[in-house]
């Protein structure tokens, strides 16, 4: 038998055609699937036509998503869509998805079942750690990368050291995948997981949703990881079956298996967390944020635009307004959930309360547009980062927080819990 | 080859929000970045930058998202090497890709303090502080690292492997 391996090295090696791999190993490995945004596609497209590559290496495996500036802010954003959508019919990608089709990619790329358990995905966003959620090995690169990589369908990549997180308990009221990730974030820092492997496990995590699993493998990067990973299961089975386009692989880690650092957490003391400005590790639990005023709310993002997340959101907001001094602003991750949003009565829960629902965008989380701060504002953003300026004015406040704290902040004006309501 | 210049001196957790505020990223060319690079945090940096200048920084420099348009501002301002105690990982491949050289040197970025002018061999690592003459280590930059840097970054790193 070859060395024991964790989840991430056994699907690196399957990918470098090898029989085991080890951390820190240089290895050149086969892409399934090459993805770009509308920010990122026009400079990778560039590089790709610099290269001198005349076809991408396989159409069907390139994915090219406008959602970023979508619907587009300016004639600017407009110009690079255009380079994107022009670039996909040149070379037959079928795989190019705007708002009317398509969504936020890290939505959209797993629920469409362009990619599956035990495929290796790289994108051109940072927040491609996502997939990691169905235990898939997938990482952000640059646009140089990924123009080299729609060329040649390959690349090289550093094997990373694993730090394994362990989730035991029964998670209390409204708490979800993001307050778990938030919370390890406040414990393991910004930089706790550089250049590493976050690999989630445990029974809280065998026991949670595939939503709240996209959550925490999405903010992974947040860590300073490489990728994130959960071991695939039943879970992930049930929600892959009948949508993947490749028959997926389910890999899992191997008993003994090396790690470098094993955390432990007892959900069961997971409050509601809160991470303030400008940090996604400062965090603290929801019930200790003291009175901060609140001038806007957003509900969406690649971290908590899911069907799950609009559900919980409308369950807290049916009945109430939102506070007079609070805008909220519900962005719907893809169409296909502004729809289902739309039949089970949650948009209407959402505009009866005196919300604003838009296009699926990640406008607002990366103080792209619909929806900016202004000097002196503060939002509670269900997104990733809470960077200086990152939804607006550089003198402007995001406070990083699940759907749960989001729509009860939404009701009080104030960064609050359901249980204030 | 050396690169001798002035020191500009930044914090620990630099993000690329900071590096290329997101409302520029409808912009592809680098000069167009450049003029807006730090623009929240040092807006006179890229009027006052020279060519052949050192960029020296804290922890985690340029953390969060993977837009290559944060180290192409910074190489196109006229930065040639970035000092720091470490980087965060996209952008350590994007800049070697675009050809811009990162040192992982915890002694210099601890030392140098901003007007500093300094000598950096990228290949060998060393960083010789003008005024003293002090040496500082960096950590080696991986074989095939040096490789894109001698031939300017991947793409003319494979435009000349299809040559060749």
């Amino acid at each position: 038998m070859t060395r024991p391996m964790c989840i991430t090295e056994k699907i690196l090696a399957a990918h470098a055609g090898r029989e085991a791999v080890y951390p820190g190993e240089l290895v050149q490995v086969r892409v399934d699937v090459a993805l770009a945004n509308d920010i990122t596609a026009p400079l990778a497209i560039g590089v790709f036509r610099e290269i001198g590559a005349g076809r991408v290496f396989d159409p069907e495996r390139v994915v090219l998503v406008a959602d970023h500036f979508v619907p587009n802010k300016d004639i600017a954003s407009a110009e690079q869509v255009k380079v994107v959508r022009d670039f996909a019919a040149e070379q037959g990608i079928r795989h190019f998805y705007d708002p009317g089709n398509g969504g936020v990619e890290h939505v959209i790329l797993p629920d469409m079942g362009l990619v599956g358990p035990g495929d290796l995905v790289l994108g051109a966003d940072s927040h491609t750690c996502t997939y990691g959620a169905l235990g898939a090995f997938s990482a952000g690169v640059g646009s140089t990368d990924l123009g080299a990589v729609m060329a040649a369908g390959s690349t090289w990549l550093k094997v990373p050291p694993v730090v394994r997180v362990v989730y035991e308990g029964e998670l209390r009221p409204w708490v979800g995948g993001k307050d778990l990730i938030l919370y390890t974030l406040g414990k393991i820092g910004v930089e706790g997981a550089g250049y590493k492997t976050l690999e989630f496990t445990g029974g809280t995590i065998e026991r949670l949703p595939m939503s709240d699993r996209f959550t925490m493998a999405n903010m992974a990067v947040e860590g300073g990881a490489k990728n994130g990973i959960v071991p695939p299961d039943e879970t992930t089975r049930a929600y892959t079956a009948g949508r993947t386009l490749r028959e997926p692989v389910f890999f899992s880690s191997d008993p003994g298996a090396e790690v470098e650092r094993e955390l432990h957490v007892d959900v069961s003391a997971v409050e509601l967390q809160v991470a303030f400005p400008h940090s996604p590790d400062n965090v603290r639990p929801a019930s200790a944020a003291g009175k901060v005023s609140v001038d806007q709310v957003f509900i969406g993002s690649c971290t908590n635009g899911r069907l799950e997340d609009l559900r919980l959101a409308a369950a807290l907001l049916k009945g109430h307004k939102v506070h007079p001094h609070t805008r909220v602003i519900i962005l719907p991750g893809s169409r296909d959930i502004a729809l289902e949003a739309l039949r089970e009565g949650l948009t209407e829960v959402f505009l009866d309360a005196g919300a604003v629902v838009g296009p699926p965008s990640c406008g607002p989380c990366l103080g792209g547009h619909l929806g900016i701060l202004a000097g002196g504002e503060r939002a509670v953003s269900t997104s990733n980062r809470n960077f200086i300026g990152r939804m607006g004015h550089p003198e402007s406040e995001v406070y990083l927080a699940g759907p749960a704290v989001a729509a009860a902040s939404a009701v009080l004006g104030r960064i609050a819990s359901p249980s204030d309501l | 080859m050396h690169i001798k210049g002035m020191v500009w001196r930044f914090g620990d957790h630099v993000d690329t929000d900071l590096i290329i505020p997101a409302r520029y990223l409808n912009l592809s060319d680098g000069k167009e970045l450049a003029a807006h690079c730090f623009a929240d945090l040092r807006p006179d940096f890229p009027s006052r930058v020279g060519v052949g200048d050192v960029l020296v920084a804290g922890k985690n420099f340029g953390c969060g998202s993977s837009r290559e348009h944060a180290p192409l501002a910074i190489r196109e301002a006229g930065i040639r090497v970035v000092i720091a105690e470490s980087f965060a990982r996209i952008f350590y491949r994007n800049s070697f890709n675009i050809g811009l050289p990162l040192l992982e040197a915890p002694d210099a970025a601890q030392a140098l303090k901003e007007g500093d002018r300094v000598t950096v061999n990228p290949a060998s690592g060393e960083i010789v502080r003008e005024l003293d003459k002090a040496v500082f280590p960096a950590e080696p930059i991986p074989l095939f690292m040096q490789e894109l840097i001698q031939a300017g970054g991947l793409v003319p790193y494979l435009r000349e492997r299809r040559r060749t």
